[in-house]
């Protein structure tokens, strides 16, 4: 039937969900509006400007141009997942100290577009770091310190090498 | 956002075909939905059954053989095939072309087969699998047929596939020696949707002239265009700066280019003269440095 509740059964910053789920229902707004986890950003609900990016399985992905039900059986990990408890994660604290925050609404999306490169290529060339957040706008065109920011934090996450 | 619908998530092609064949041209298919959210969020579709076939692992796939060529999973995601040590080393052009096309969290998610399915003309792959001279394996319940790849796309967004049939493989074949292969889009920002593109494909015989060409634009007609006049422009020729600048002028009165906010059809036009030579040189380079 039409609009017709789906089990979806996935891991989100590492807490199993089973959930019912209308299958219209974007991840993004599962994540935001159900599982009030708020941290990830909706910019342009069209898969422009990368403010909704999670993790599935440890890769970058638009949240706002994936079905809900698309996670069944995947681990999503959102902004909420990345520190360690009250220890930021070294992009995020990278990104801090080294100014690369404006307004911040596209902050969420870059620190996953960012963690998703370092788990890949953990000393990643500048192009690299270029084209992991290439998918990610900043409305205040911050780009240079976020590149900055994402090479302190791969060296750091590398034990200073 | 979405319209309602009744969704479905088979574990296997034959259930999925099952399903299709069931509710026919009711229903759609989605796999990474990555083209397919956006015309859904649009309601320029509003289907009522969606069969999600992301989760088809039995689709995801890449395999090399010397001598078969390449077959694809239509599941395959854009980075998979971008990142792939095979395709890098013998299909070099398929992983350029996906280094280009949108961003890599669309990359991560979106797959060939769904990217060839919606059937955008403005799409990277099609023109590159046409110039591969590429075929496709299409399934329907108990039948498959295979069709070239540049008989895929029949107008904007459609293509020639039967209310019952899904694409399941990419099959390309090896080139003969001496090939070159490029694609090159006219973009604005990296990632960009190419206002045009152009995919080339030039064969040298032994003494160095063309034995083969095939030219194939993006975004410039209805379709992924196969512009055959031009081709003829190069095939027994000795390929010179002359007759590439010719074969782009006559590729460019092929062309039916859309006029819209991102380029008129006579700026297409004028783009279609230049990319065609500025990729059929850089072909030529990589056949005259093929074995």
């Amino acid at each position: 039937m039409k609009g017709e509740m789906k089990e979806l059964k996935f891991t989100v910053n590492g807490k199993p969900y089973e959930l019912k789920v209308k299958p219209e229902t974007l991840l993004v707004d599962l994540l935001r509006q159900e599982l009030k986890l708020t941290g990830t950003k909706v910019g342009c609900l069209d898969s422009a400007c990368g403010a909704c990016t999670v993790n599935i399985d440890g890769k970058a992905v638009r949240s706002c141009s994936v079905l809900a039900l698309q996670a069944n059986g995947h681990e999503v990990t959102t902004i909420e997942g990345v520190a360690d408890g009250d220890e930021l994660h070294p992009i995020q604290q990278a990104m801090i100290d080294h100014g690369a925050i404006e307004c911040g609404f596209c902050t969420p999306g870059m620190v996953m577009s960012a963690r998703a490169l370092l788990a890949e290529s953990p000393d990643p060339t500048r192009e690299e770091v270029k084209e992991a957040i290439q998918g990610n706008l900043c409305a205040d065109a911050g780009y240079v310190k976020y590149i900055e920011a994402i090479e302190i934090a791969a060296k750091e996450i590398r034990g200073g090498k | 956002m979405l319209a309602a619908f009744e969704y479905f998530a088979p574990k296997t092609v034959e259930e999925a075909l099952s399903l299709l064949s069931k509710y026919k041209d009711k229903a759609k298919m989605i796999a990474g939905g990555q083209s397919m959210l956006v015309v859904m969020k649009q309601r320029l579709l509003t289907p009522e059954y969606l069969i999600d076939i992301k989760g088809l692992t039995a689709l995801d796939y890449i395999k090399y053989d010397e001598k078969q060529g390449l077959r694809i999973g239509a599941l395959t995601i854009h980075r998979a095939i971008e990142k792939s040590p095979d395709i890098q080393k013998h299909f070099g052009v398929l992983s350029e072309m996906e280094g280009n096309l949108a961003t890599i969290q669309t990359r991560n998610w979106g797959t060939i087969g769904g990217n060839l399915c919606h059937s955008d003309p403005a799409g990277d792959p099609a023109t590159v699998f046409i110039v591969l001279k590429a075929r496709f394996k299409l399934a329907s319940s108990g039948k498959e047929r295979i069709i070239e790849a540049e008989d895929f796309s029949t107008d904007y967004l459609e293509a020639d596939l039967k209310p019952n049939e899904m694409l399941i493989e990419i099959q390309v074949p090896n080139p003969p020696p001496h090939t070159g292969t490029a694609y090159e889009k006219l973009m604005v920002m990296k990632g960009d949707m190419g206002v045009v593109g152009a995919a080339v494909s030039i064969t040298l015989d032994s003494k160095g002239g063309c034995q083969d060409a095939r030219i194939a634009l993006s975004n410039a007609a209805s379709i992924p265009l196969r512009a055959k006049k031009a081709e003829k422009v190069l095939i027994g020729k000795t390929i010179n700066d002359g007759l590439l600048t010719e074969a782009g002028e006559v590729a460019a009165t092929e062309a039916d280019p859309p006029n819209d906010v991102h380029g008129s059809a006579e700026y297409r036009r004028e783009m279609v003269k230049v990319f065609v030579k500025r990729v059929a040189r850089l072909a030529l380079e990589k056949a005259k440095a093929a074995r």
